[in-house]
């Protein structure tokens, strides 16, 4: 079965930062959502990041690099967490977007992405580097 | 497939079985209720890519398939009064919110599983009305026609009606033995696809992913029953090695000799932590958890030689007096082997191969072999081997015990 990651990407004007919510009601709501991810079976993994005006962007868009403080340039490119689904398909990745509190999701967008795995690298087979990356993989605690 | 109608398969797979729950509460027929919810999704077939898809499909697909049974039983009202209070109470709630009930969830389950039914009907019934695959889809991991799964589902319908079988969750007399029957065919599930010898091994995975999703949502279901997490647990472990299990041309490859850095951790860590949830209610470890307890010696040790043989050989002493089977005794034989050499294993092959309840099976030659062979003893070695490569129903399993008895020294 594949593994999607739900993306969330906040939009200007998003619920989730506007203060009109507690704190307390938004761990409810998300909780309620997770219990629901971890009831049908399909919850493999997910994070929350900490608050965007802590973090800092490295710019590659230029000649040089270029380290810069948050908050970010253009708004679109807030990213404030994830879950990892593992559904029968991309259809219920989506179904499971759609089931998302809206009082946290409202003003936010979901992007969905499959995650890979071994048969999209599977012509590469005996890559050093991906063999090294199963170790990794291991080390890490990540596979 | 229709975008549409993917979309509606997705659905179906989070909605479906509180759908039909739901509407076997409501009839008292899990048979009907199924068929029920099969003509709402046709309409929602028909109707969504005109009206799109409603905000809360599984409510409209409830309601859609209530207003059918009201209007069944109103043709039926003149002849039957049972039908006629039927139609009416259930249209007393037609206008409810759709409210799905948890216990709904957990009667589903023990009805789809119920004793009356054979085992493969249990399968089949539960894939199709609590994991909410489609018939297609069952056939196509079990290797079967459709019309196959198809006519299982329909017997299986016509059973639970002949036998009356109430939409209810087993009295607590009935309790130990109705959720072993539960577990038992979500693990059934999960070995047909994990110890598949045949087929597509992605379609074969996906059966054993399936059965995995199923015995979280059981887990949820029951989460004070520590056999229930020691499925999880097993499953999650034995898929950690998914990878690792067969060769590029799909000859098996037997745990010694399997490359240890393509064993899934993320599966290991969540085969633990349900291990670990089992054991924290406080109550032993069963069948299951003894099994996994088993699995998790093997994945969390480096090496071979580096295993705790001596704590497998514990749990299978213990699993084999909760659940005795010549095969756990020629595993625990294995484990013994490791622990304290091939000549203490070999009394107990011995003994096993005296009782002839593993005669015409490929195991016992081929483990009596392997212990033969380490004990000098060539000839005799070689020969089980051949015996058991002989007796193997697969052909890459022949293969891999003919090359071991060749690489054996004159």
């Amino acid at each position: 079965m594949p593994k999607y990651m739900l993306i969330m990407r906040p939009q200007p004007g998003a619920a989730l930062f506007s203060g009109e919510l507690p704190f307390e009601e938004i761990i409810n709501l998300v909780g309620a959502y997770n219990e629901q991810l971890m009831n049908a079976g399909v919850l493999v993994a997910g994070e929350g990041l900490a608050d965007p005006a802590t973090g800092v962007v490295v710019d590659h868009t230029g000649e040089k690099p270029i380290v810069t403080d948050g908050p970010y340039g253009e708004v679109h490119e807030l990213f404030n967490g994830f879950y990892i689904l593992q559904v029968s398909s991309q259809e219920e990745a989506v179904e499971w977007a759609l089931r998302m509190p809206p009082a946290i999701a409202r003003g936010s967008k979901t992007e969905i992405r499959r995650v890979t795995d071994d048969s999209d690298f599977a012509e590469f087979e005996g890559n050093e580097y991906l063999e090294k990356e199963k170790q990794w993989r291991k080390e890490l605690g990540t596979e | 497939m229709t975008d549409v109608a993917r979309r509606i398969a997705a659905i179906w797979r989070i909605e479906g079985a509180r759908v039909v729950a739901t509407l076997a509460r409501m009839t008292g027929d899990l048979g009907l209720a199924e068929d029920l919810a099969q003509d709402a999704v046709a309409d929602a077939l028909a109707q969504w890519p005109q009206s799109g898809v409603p905000d809360n499909p599984g409510a409209w697909l409830t309601a859609v398939a209530k207003r059918k049974a009201i209007d069944g039983w109103r043709r039926r009202e003149r002849l039957d009064e049972r039908h006629r209070i039927l139609a009416r109470d259930l249209q007393e709630s037609a206008e409810d919110e759709w409210q799905p009930i948890p216990d709904d969830l957990l009667r589903l389950v023990f009805t789809a599983c119920h004793p009356v039914l054979s085992r493969e009907a249990q399968v089949a019934l539960t894939l199709r009305v609590v994991a909410g695959l489609t018939s297609e889809e069952i056939a196509r991991m079990f290797l079967v026609p459709v019309a196959t799964i198809q006519q299982r589902i329909v017997r299986a319908k016509k059973t639970l009606a002949a036998a009356h079988v109430p939409f209810e969750v087993p009295d607590p007399s009935e309790w130990p033995e109705r959720l072993g029957a539960v577990l038992g065919v979500v693990y059934l599930a999960f070995t047909e696809g994990y110890s598949a010898t045949s087929g597509d091994r992605w379609v074969r995975r996906d059966l054993a992913a399936e059965a995995l999703r199923l015995g979280r949502v059981v887990a949820e279901l029951v989460p004070r029953e520590p056999e229930v997490h020691g499925l999880v647990a097993l499953m999650e472990l034995q898929s950690s090695r998914f990878a690792a299990r067969e060769a590029p041309d799909g000859s098996p490859i037997l745990l010694a000799d399997q490359d240890r850095t393509r064993w899934d951790r993320a599966h290991i860590a969540r085969g633990i932590a349900a291990l670990e949830r089992g054991d924290a209610l406080g109550r032993g470890r069963g069948n299951y958890a003894l099994q996994a307890s088993i699995a998790r010696c093997h994945a969390v040790a480096p090496s071979v030689e580096e295993t705790d043989w001596d704590e497998v050989v514990v749990l299978y002493e213990a699993l084999g007096r909760i659940a005795p089977s010549p095969i756990v005794e020629l595993n625990r034989a294995v484990a013994v082997s490791m622990a304290t050499g091939p000549a203490n294993a070999l009394r107990i092959v011995d003994r096993l191969a005296a009782d002839g309840a593993l005669r015409g099976s490929h195991l016992l030659p081929s483990v009596r072999g392997e212990l033969l062979a380490r004990l000098g003893r060539t000839e005799e070695a070689r020969a089980e081997l051949l015996a058991a490569a002989s007796l193997a129903a697969n052909e890459r399993e022949a293969a891999v015990l003919r090359r071991k008895a060749a690489s054996l020294a004159e």
